[in-house]
Formats: C-alpha cells, structure tokens, sequence
C-alpha cells in the first residue's frame, strides 16, 4: 500500500483538502503507539491505491503539544511515500517555517499553498518557483475550500507517488534547531513573498467592530448562541420525536406479536430491554447530525475564536476557556452533542475538564421531569421561579465542579488561539463531520449504552416472578439497602427506584415513575402532588438536576476522553454533589420549620 | 514595556520573550517571534485577552501571557 500523509498548521484548510481529495470515504484509522484517531482513506490516484493520513495540524515539528508528539511518532514510526504540506498562502510569513523543517526528514514532499484566493485578496504576491527551487519540491497553489487548483494537484500527487514507488521512513533526529531554520525564515520569505506593506481594512475588521465590541459583543453573542440553539433543537427535536413515534409503532406492530409466543422473560429482556436499549441510541442520531452541522458552520465561519474571545474574562477564572462556555449553552438542549464538540479543544486537560461540567447543563430530558413534578406539586404562581433557580443552579454546579477540578486538569497550554478571517463555510463539506460524528456515536457509545439499559432492566425485573420495579425485584433489594442514604434528602424508597431508571435517560423518570405507582398522566400527577410536600419535591428536584448524567453522556464522555477514570468522575462526583446539595436543602428548610 | 501594558491600536516592536521553551516555540510557530512588529487591535472587557495582529495573523493571547512579551514602542 502506498501512502500520503497530509499535514500543515491549524485552520490552514487540511481537512478540506482531505475531504475533497478522499471524498466521504474516510474512517478513522488505529495506528500502533498512537493514542488519538487519525482520519485515513483509500483513494485511486494515478491508476493505484493510496492511503491518505491526516495529521494532526501541527505548529513545530519538535514542540511538545500532544498533537506534535503525535505527527513526530507518526512520522517515525510509519513510512510513508510522499508527505503533503498545507500552508496558508495568505500567512507564509511564518508557516515557511514547517517547510524547512520538514526538508531535513529527507523524505519526499509537496507544498500546497492554500488559500490562495484570500491571499490575492489582501495583495500577497507568491513566487513559486523560487519557493521551488529552495525547499526543492513541487509547490502548487490552490484553494481547497473553491476547489480551484484541485486537478493539478492531483496530477501532481500522482506523478511524485510515481516518481517516489517506495515507502521512507523519517529520521526526525536530523531536524535543525530553530535559530538555523529562523534565519533561513527571513530570508526566503523576503525572497518569495510580497507582502503590502498596508493591509486594506478588510470587512473583517469592520463586522469585528460589531461582534467584538465591549459592550455590543456579549448581547450580540448570546443572540447568537440562542439562534443556533433554536436551529439545533428546533430541528433535531421533532426529528427525535418522529423516531421515537416510528419506534414506538415498530415495537407495537412488529416486535410485540413477533415475539407473543416466547418465554415471558425474553419477550421482556427483547421488547424493554434490548429494544429500548437500541432505541436509546437511534434517537440521539438526529440531534447529533444537526448538531455537528450548526457547529461546523460557527466553527467554520470564524466566530468561535470570538466567543472564545468574549467569554474568556470569566471562563478562566475557573479554568476553563470560552468555547467550554459555548459547549455548556449547547448542553443545554442535550448533553450528549455538547461533548462529543469539545472536539474543537485541542489541549486534553482542558477537553477533560468541560466534558467534566456539561452534565450539569439542564438538558431538555431533565426538563420534562422538572416541568411533571413542578406541575404537580408547585402553585402556578411559584413554578417560574423553582424553574429558574434549577438552571441557576445547574451553572453554579457547573462552575463549582470545574473550581473543584481544575487543579486536576490544569490546562498547561496558555491560551493562545488564533482568531481566523470570517468567512463564509463551504456548504458542501458541511454533512462529513455529522456523518463521522453520527458513525462514532453508533460505534463507539452504542454498545455501552444497550448494556446500560439491559442492565437495568435486570436490575427492574428480576427476580422475574416479581412485579416489575417492585419492592421484591433487585431495584427494590437496593432501594431498601440505600434508604438510610435518601431518608435524610426526603426520598423515599419508591422515589428513589425511579433515579435508578433515571440512568438509562432522564426523561424516563416519569414514567418509571407511573410503573412504579401504578398509575398514569393527570392520576400521577395528583398522586405526587399529595404524597410530596413542596421541600421533599424540591430536594427531589435538585437531586435529578445534579445526580449522575445518563448512560448516553456517560458513553460518550469515555468514547472521546478514552479515559474510564474520566468516566468515573464524571458518574461518582455528581452523585455526591447532588447528596449534598439534597441533604443541605432539606434539612436546612426542615431545620427553619418548612 | 510588556506588551500587556501597549495601548489598544497602538504597535510595538518584539525586544524579548520571557517564557520557557515550549512557549516560545508555540509562540514563535504563531508568528511572534524577536523583531516583530505586532499592534494591539482590542481588548476583552474585565482584563480579558488581547487581540493582537501579526503581519497577516490576528491572535488572542491572555494578559498574563502577555506580560511575558517585552516590546518596544517607536517613542521609546
């Protein structure tokens, strides 16, 4: 097999031209000793088939960000034939520099210069066959995102993959310090680049005059963050609803009679729990397809380095960074999307620590049950404002978690972004980061959650002689065990069976709930509203808040930490808070003489 | 003076860079590097970062970070 591997600075449009190069066909790949996912994909070039490697976008070759130790292991360990290098036309100035280091690993390369387009726009002239002569390769012009110069540099792929048939490894001992690489710096980019002196003021500049404004930007900000929430969840939910309805009929027309004849156990385990267990996961795919695509159009477009600008002043003081902020609005529809975005952080501790405050973002399962019990239990007049202290409350959770943490997952990596021109997204690469971000989730969170459900429902039904989630099945032994832990919060024993379901998805609560209870709809509703006082719902209220993330988030936040100490913190962390907070709620108002 | 303390829309040239070597290389990977000339375009309200601009590259760094980046202003 031969292959490329593609590699540049960030934002310098890499992942574009792999897009366009490879086509939706990419998987992620496992490489030995590599421990984050690299896209890979087999394309036909020239009459052969040639593996195309993405690299993590790198600065420096010899620098120590996790993603540069993965290019340099790479490099060293697998041979490839041909490296490709991305480069910003439109900022040679100082990516030239990853050209002549890369030189020095004597293997065989080609410089594609980027963006070729934005930097005529702002006046930068290239000399490329100067270009050529120095770092002695090929040096192509294009523009990935327009597709201009694509067909020249696939026949220029082509013919260097024909020129260079045998795989080389790199000897990255052999690269020159920087004092040596800065010097040739200067000079060759005096030599090859024109530069105006005077930038024209772009209309960048004049939108940032707006979006960054001190006192505009905020407003403007979270109108923005509102819009896309609304675009996401006021498209992801009705399609989540309209899979949920064909499930359900699924179930009822076909499963049900397709299973009437069997043992009474596996017609359960089938129909409650592998069913749902399947249907738990299908449901998330919408929201996480619409969601990817709303983000690669903020992330695309520029604005969120300005977020990260804006909300930067609060975000670090609890050792987070303003695109954790964004993730955390997000989370606020579903928690499950809002992880896997932490993608976009690059540094892992940083990525760890939001993932760590998500779930404490009010997500609208939670709201279901919080709008149920308040319903039931709260005069019409008091629902507003028990409503707006739990989201008050899901943020102070949120930023005392990451106050609490953050010296565990201190970020060492300064902030230091680079804020991108606005631009406009290129529409049609806009589905391939949903596409990935749906196949991840379906094969790397699916399984975990299936045996999260059926688990459960062992833990409801068996032994199987008892009435479901009763006091006789295993839930009811743990219930009874675990009574002396929610006696203190005012949650009794049969509450407390409804959190246990409240693990597979929040909002099933409820109906766990009318399983429990045995009855339904407006009967529950009464039934809740006599037997809880208003301090015993709303210690149950706080407690479902905060208490353990469901077993999607949970799965997720392992698929993309790889890190099951992560995936414990994140189960057993919230769980404490959520007793303390309970516990101080309930005694203190008991204690006052509520 | 630290380029922390360089007024908004006013520029400085880059004297030195007090950081360790990973900063540095990161730094310098971003553009910043000795004999720069770099302007500050804005600041972040309550001490947020700085938008600063690099030849053709804006970044945003924080204060602290900034305070690391010695630079020398035409008047002085």
């Amino acid at each position: 097999m031969r292959r490329i591997a593609l590699l540049g600075m960030p934002n310098t449009g890499k992942s574009t031209l792999f897009n366009r190069l490879t086509g939706a066909g990419a998987r992620v790949g496992n490489w030995p000793g590599i421990t984050v996912d690299l896209l890979a994909a087999k394309i036909l070039l020239g009459g052969a088939m040639i593996e195309v490697v993405d690299l993590p976008g790198i600065y420096n070759l010899h620098g120590f960000s996790e993603d540069e130790q993965v290019v340099r292991r790479f490099l060293e360990s697998q041979p490839v034939n041909l490296l490709v290098l991305v480069l910003n036309a439109s900022q040679m100035d100082r990516q030239l520099a990853l050209p002549l280091q890369l030189r020095a690993l004597n293997v065989p390369m080609i410089v594609l210069l980027n963006m070729a387009d934005e930097a005529g726009r702002v006046g930068v002239r290239i000399d490329t066959e100067r270009l050529e002569e120095v770092l002695e390769c090929p040096v192509r012009m294009m523009s990935a995102k327009f597709g201009t110069g694509i067909e020249k540099v696939r026949e220029c792929l082509a013919r260097q993959i024909e020129l260079h048939p045998k795989l080389v490894q790199a000897d990255s001992k052999v690269i020159q310090d920087d004092q040596r690489i800065e010097q040739q710096l200067d000079t060759l980019v005096s030599e090859s680049v024109h530069t105006p002196i005077r930038l024209p003021t772009s209309a960048t500049d004049r939108i940032d005059q707006a979006l960054l404004h001190p006192w505009l930007g905020l407003p403007i900000f979270f109108a923005l963050m509102f819009l896309v929430f609304q675009v996401v969840y006021g498209l992801g939910v009705p399609l989540q609803d309209g899979l949920e309805w064909l499930l359900g009929h699924l179930k009822e027309a076909w499963l049900t009679p397709a299973v009437a004849g069997w043992p009474p156990v596996l017609q359960s385990l089938v129909v409650e729990g592998l069913f749902d267990g399947v249907g738990t996961v299908l449901t998330f795919l919408p929201i996480i397809g619409v969601f990817f695509l709303a983000m690669a159009v903020v992330e695309d477009s520029g604005y969120l380095a300005r977020a990260a600008f804006l909300m930067d002043a609060l975000m670090s003081r609890f050792g987070l960074d303003g695109r954790a902020f964004v993730m955390q609005i997000m989370g606020l529809g579903c928690n499950v999307p809002a992880i896997m975005g932490t993608r976009i952080m690059r540094s892992p501790a940083l990525r760890a620590l939001t993932m760590l405050i998500i779930p404490f973002s009010l997500c609208s399962a939670r709201l279901q049950v919080i709008l149920f019990v308040v319903a039931a239990v709260f005069s019409p007049s008091a629902a507003p404002a028990v409503i707006f202290s739990l989201y008050l409350m899901s943020f102070v959770m949120a930023f005392l978690t990451a106050w609490l943490m953050k010296r565990r997952y201190a970020s060492n990596e300064p902030l230091l972004l680079e804020m991108p021109l606005l631009r406009l997204p290129t529409w049609r690469f806009l589905g391939h980061e949903s596409w990935r971000a749906m196949r991840q989730f379906l094969r790397g969170a699916g399984g975990f959650i299936i045996v999260g459900v059926v688990l459960v429902w062992f833990l409801t039904h068996y032994p199987f002689d008892a009435v479901p989630a009763s006091a006789d099945t295993l839930a009811g032994h743990l219930a009874k065990l675990l009574e002396p832990v929610f006696a203190p919060l005012g949650i009794d024993r049969l509450l407390s069976i409804a959190l246990l379901f409240g693990f597979v998805a929040k909002e099933i609560v409820i109906g766990a709930l009318s399983v429990i209870y045995g009855v339904g709809g407006d009967d529950l509703s009464t039934l809740l509203g006599a037997r809880l006082d208003w301090v015993q719902a709303y210690s149950f209220l706080l407690f479902t808040l905060i208490y353990t993330p469901c077993i999607s988030t949970v799965a997720v936040l392992k698929q993309e930490s790889k890190s099951w100490r992560l995936a414990a913190i994140a189960i057993f962390l919230p769980l404490l808070l959520a007793w303390l907070v309970s516990f101080g709620f309930y005694q203190g108002a008991r204690a006052l003489g509520f | 003076m630290l380029l922390s303390e360089l007024d908004t829309l006013s520029s400085g040239t880059v004297a030195a860079i007090h950081a360790g070597q990973d900063l540095r290389r990161r730094l310098a990977g971003l553009g910043l590097r000795l004999g720069i000339r770099v302007k500050v375009m804005r600041r972040s309200p309550f001490n947020g970062p700085l938008q600063i601009r690099i030849g053709h590259t804006d970044l945003i760094l924080r204060p602290a970070d900034a305070a690391h980046i010695e630079v020398q202003t035409a008047a002085s």
